[in-house]
């Protein structure tokens, strides 16, 4: 068994790496206990309740063993609407344990995540950071049936995916289902192109001239890129850094993914064209635990370009830019894509959002000036420096310019990455994916908005449907109202805890929700939906709570008769509807063993 | 330094650069409930209650900077009642049968919801089930009652910096957990000052409590923040 | 005219707010000038035999018997109010209501210190069965009117009565509103 000592050595006992130290104590020991955090307390001079705190934010950390394989199977809508509680049923039976749990004899644990990024290839599960995909019943009984071999994770997978997947270093069978390759990120590129040509202009040049591209962040919010770069070279710091967020973790995106597999040189590139705006010297990519599997990839592709003199020293010829690229894992918890809150992750601490102001521009990791953009926002600056702004804006809206990669999954026939230019209507999106039944589409993640067919004609832009990436597809058999239900409980799960309306009301807004689709609702109970979910939206302090109540709020202006459908009719409006008496009385007739008296037998 | 001036609730106001609103408003004789904040504390931003509207945007008071110009709305009807959910969620969301509370009358969260004539929450209890800790020889931790305001996390520190009270888990099952050995090795005064820091009943000094009678309690005769509207 | 009709009840209450009711000293004078009271433990009239402006409920509702006396008083006042914690919270019965009921029964009747021999959880059918967790009066039926406190003071409740009789607003100044 590794020891501690040896862990918190290999990590120089570097606080900033304790999320490192703690995913190596995980491998080594199936879960951090109570003597490894005594012990990494010790060394990095913190509390064990503040240790304890950190290995308790991450799904992926545990305090118990959880089994020699843990296994955590995706628990999103799309990953249910694809089979996954048959699935499920099958890991619990071949396993002999139930989720949440861990078999006695320490071999399997049997978890829920949400989200892992799969949602093209559903059902999917991370199992000792190997991903599967495209689970079935006769998958999980192979799969089981090598872990009882003692077989190592990786070497279960099946058949690999298609294009870098198969790489020596990866050998996943994930797929990247390339549908619309578009110019900009899956466009023709020469490799080191848009890095040269930025160190051979000034910093404030190549700021510039991101600003003409009206290059708009793509990992949501759409702030422009050129301006965040240019308020951080401004700030006075002793270093700057660039920090990529790949945590990607918002439900139904997984096109960083994509990017990430085929594209990575592009990325590091745009990396280093940040590098080089901002002054920093330093560039972090922050990489969800999901995607883990791709890192020793990626490290080569780094090696690659350090070789080929675009990274390190001098990088791309220029002298005095000595830029390079750290990889730092997330371990399991969505609100890290939240940009303050990945910093405090990156810094190894528990993934908490800051308050704003100061901004990470001003004050980001290790409180020097940092900007923090979306994988696909620094590919496409790496292109606008290699093909100009000019030819970025000819793509397009007037207020979106560029393509979008889009991550469509769902019902259609044909879920993948597409890379599509901005303005392009739902219907047209709908056509190309193969899904001309289309009952509901849920545009940017739970947390964006669901539309019918009379939204379809809305175009796919900032200004109109603004959306990270993340594309679901409903057909008409779907219940649209569970899957508000999922991704409610999402939220609930995924709050981090810090402010009251996001961790406390987004649970009542959830009970809420399921008192009316258990039939026990009235239009009371509607109305209290709307105001309680604008509590929640105007006071909580970061984008989750800000969003959370948006499955409710956007169903309820969009498919308000679903919802209407569902309450008690002819009800009184005053009537209490959910409680329950016979219900109420069972626990403790079973207990005393005398029947559950009917309400009318008694008389008080 | 310059003076920066801003209007609130239509009142034209002065402020020091650095000034959160939050303190801003309190200079100028304007109470803005808050619950989280503490003064001299580092403010966390986690109750919300103190949430008013700069420029028509929402942004939390006591971790707000002022900047010359601002127009801060504190007290409309939205706001107000926005406010006051957010003391009722509190109230579902833990255990607060306030008769049998150390805290009672003195408590910063029970004050707040007399303040806004609080009767009964929108919400229905959660009975959430919590435990109570005996932390140290000197301290109690009472869960039920925990707001996770954070206070202690912030300002109950060990000589070398080290945290006592710690946030742990997330969601709604984040709990503030303390370490046991850090904890048994406070001295009176440090135990003493987690008690009084604690705006709810949570952190209890063992041995005392209900020692001020009813009546003559810090909240029982006039309401939080009156001190400040009265200045 | 006949004058007004109170109810009053108290369900898992430990009659305090009754008490309360009674501290209103002199004014309970005035009160019996003002209305009469109908099926109450102050009079000690059982049943309802007539509609009521009135009913106040002390206590929340830790059996089925509570439940079925306040729908009672849900279906024959006009107003009804929840008086005291227990009635608008749950109360101090309510400190049990994160524990299983099975496991609240066991320790009463077969693990206390004081048990012996061969010990049952009762189970005559005439025994109110107790609900899994005590309910607030509200989580129940509609609720007109809240008075918090343990108990509400006097003050309060006379406020409230007041209020109620003359068909105006209750008045809440500060010092009437406790929780304690
Ligand atoms: C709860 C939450 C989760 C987020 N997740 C991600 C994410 O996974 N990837 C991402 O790029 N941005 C995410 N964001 C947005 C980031 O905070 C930030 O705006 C973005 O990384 C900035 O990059 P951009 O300007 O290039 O878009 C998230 C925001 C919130 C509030
Ligand atoms: S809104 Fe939610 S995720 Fe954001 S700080 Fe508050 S609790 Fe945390
Ligand atoms: S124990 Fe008290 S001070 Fe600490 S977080 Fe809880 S309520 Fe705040
Ligand atoms: S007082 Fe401002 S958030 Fe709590």
């Amino acid at each position: 068994m590794t020891n501690i000592e040896t862990i918190i050595q290999r990590h120089a006992g570097d606080p900033t790496r304790l999320l490192d130290m703690l995913r190596d104590v995980q491998a080594a020991r199936g879960c951090v206990d109570r003597v490894s955090r005594a012990a990494l307390a010790k060394a990095l001079r913190m509390s064990e309740a503040d240790v304890e705190g950190i290995v308790s934010f991450y799904h992926f950390f545990s305090r118990t063993p959880a089994g020699r394989y843990a296994v955590y199977l995706n628990t999103n809508v799309i990953a249910w609407m694809n089979g996954r509680a048959a699935v499920a049923r099958a890991f619990e039976r071949e396993a002999g344990v139930r989720f949440g749990r861990t078999a006695p004899d320490g071999l399997i644990g049997l978890f829920q995540t949400s989200c892992i990024g799969m949602n093209d290839q559903e059902p999917s599960a991370v199992i000792n950071g190997v991903v599967f995909t495209r689970l079935t019943e006769a998958k999980v009984k192979d799969i089981v049936a090598g872990m009882r071999a003692g077989r190592p994770a990786a070497e279960l997978v099946g058949e690999l995916g298609d294009g870098a997947n198969q790489h020596a270093l990866v050998r996943a069978m994930v797929a990247n289902n390339i549908r619309a390759a578009g110019p900009v990120v899956f466009g023709p590129h020469e490799p080191g192109r848009g890095l040269r040509k930025a160190v051979g202009l000034t910093p404030e040049a190549v700021i510039a001239e991101v600003k003409a591209s009206n290059l708009l962040g793509r990992g949501g919010a759409g702030f422009p890129t050129g301006l965040k770069w240019d308020f951080c070279r401004r700030e006075k710091g002793d270093r700057h850094y660039v920090v990529c967020n790949a945590d990607e973790g918002e439900p139904g995106t997984f096109k960083d993914r994509v990017i990430l597999t085929e594209r990575p040189g592009l990325l590091f590139e745009g990396m280093a064209v940040a590098g080089y705006a901002v002054g920093a010297a330093e560039g972090i990519l922050y990489l969800r635990a999901e995607y883990a599997y791709l890192k020793p990839y990626l490290e080569s592709v780094l090696d690659g370009l350090r070789r080929e003199g675009l990274l390190g020293k001098g990088a791309a010829g220029k002298a005095g830019f000595d830029f390079d690229i750290v990889i730092k894992l997330g371990a399991g918890a969505y609100i890290c894509g939240e940009e303050s809150a990945l910093i405090e992750s990156a810094e190894g601490k528990r993934g908490e959002p800051r308050d704003r102001p100061p901004f990470p521009v001003q004050v980001g990791y290790l409180n020097e000036p940092t900007i923090v953009n979306n994988v696909e926002t620094l590919c496409c600056a790496a292109r606008i420096m290699a093909e100009g702004a000019a030819w970025f804006k000819s793509m397009g809206t007037a207020k979106s310019a560029g393509t979008k990669l889009l991550s469509v999954s769902g019902d259609c026939e044909r879920p993948g990455v597409y890379e599509v230019a901005f303005g392009l209507t739902v219907r047209q999106l709908l056509d190309m994916a193969g899904a001309p039944g289309a009952a509901a589409v849920q545009v940017g993640g739970p947390s964006g908005s669901c539309i019918g067919p009379d939204g379809f004609k809305r175009a796919i832009c900032f200004g109109d449907l603004p959306t990270g990436g993340s594309i679901m597809i409903f057909g008409p058999e779907r219940d649209l109202l569970e899957v508000v239900r999922g991704f409610m409980e999402f939220f609930v799960e995924e709050s981090c805890g810090w402010c009251v309306p996001c961790r406390a009301g987004n649970v009542l807004l959830l009970r809420k929700l399921e008192k009316v689709l258990d039939g026990k609702g009235n239009a009371r109970d509607l109305e209290e939906l709307v105001a309680w979910g604008a509590v929640v939206k105007t006071t909580s302090r970061c984008g989750l709570g800000q969003t959370s109540a948006n499955p409710i709020l956007t169903t309820l202006a969009n498919f308000r008769g679903l919802y209407e459908a569902r309450l008690r009719s002819g009800a009184d409006a005053d009537a209490v509807l959910d409680f329950d008496l016979a219900a109420a009385m069972e626990a403790s007739c079973r207990a005393a063993g005398r029947p559950i008296p009917s309400p009318e037998a008694h008389h008080g | 330094m310059a003076e920066i001036k801003l209007t609130i609730d239509g009142k034209p106001c002065t402020a020091r650069p650095g000034q959160t609103i939050l303190e801003a408003a309190k200079a100028s004789g304007i109470y803005i409930p808050a619950l989280c904040h503490y003064e001299g504390l580092k403010p966390s931003g986690s109750c919300r209650i103190c949430t008013v509207k700069v420029n028509g945007r929402p942004a939390a008071a006591c971790t707000q900077p002022v900047a010359e110009g601002l127009v801060v709305e504190t007290a409309t009807p939205e706001l107000e009642d926005m406010r006051r959910a957010l003391v009722e969620m509190l109230f579902v969301e833990g255990n607060h049968f306030c008769p049998s509370c150390e805290k009672s009358g003195n408590c910063e969260l029970q004050a707040l919801a007399y303040r806004f004539g609080m009767l009964v929450p929108r919400f229905p209890y959660q009975w959430s089930v919590r435990e109570i800790e005996s932390v140290s020889p000197r301290l109690l931790m009472e869960h039920n009652r925990c707001i996770q305001c954070r206070r202690c996390v912030e300002a109950i520190r060990t000589p070398d910096g080290r945290r006592v009270f710690a946030a742990q888990e997330r969601s709604g099952r984040l709990r503030i957990g303390v370490d046991p050995e850090l904890a048994a090795g406070l001295d009176e005064d440090t135990a003493r000052k987690a008690m009084a820091i604690c705006p709810v009943g949570a952190i209890l000094y063992k041995e005392v409590g209900f020692a001020v009678p009813i009546g003559r309690r810090k909240y029982d005769r006039s309401p939080i923040g009156s001190d400040i509207e009265t200045k | 005219m006949s004058k007004p009709v109170i109810a009053t009840a108290s369900l898992a209450g430990c009659f305090g707010c009754h008490m309360s009711l009674l501290d209103i000293d002199d004014r309970i004078l005035k009160l019996i000038e003002l209305v009469e009271f109908h099926k109450s433990p102050i009079d000690d009239i059982k049943t309802f035999t007539k509609p009521c402006d009135i009913g106040l409920i002390e206590g929340g509702c830790c059996n089925h018997e509570n439940v079925e006396v306040l729908r009672s008083f849900r279906k024959h006042c006009k107003t009804l109010v929840a008086v005291g914690e227990c009635a608008v919270m749950g109360g101090l019965p309510a400190l049990r209501n994160g524990i299983p009921i099975k496991d609240c029964l066991e320790e009463a009747y077969l693990r206390t210190p004081t048990t012996e021999g061969n010990t049952v959880i009762p189970n005559d059918e005439e025994l109110p069965v107790i609900l899994d967790k005590v309910y607030p009066c509200h989580e129940i039926v509609k609720v007109d009117a809240f008075l918090p406190g343990c108990p509400p003071s006097a003050d309060l409740i006379w406020e409230a009565l007041t209020a109620l009789l003359e068909g105006r607003p209750l008045k809440l100044t500060y010092d009437l509103i406790k929780y304690d």
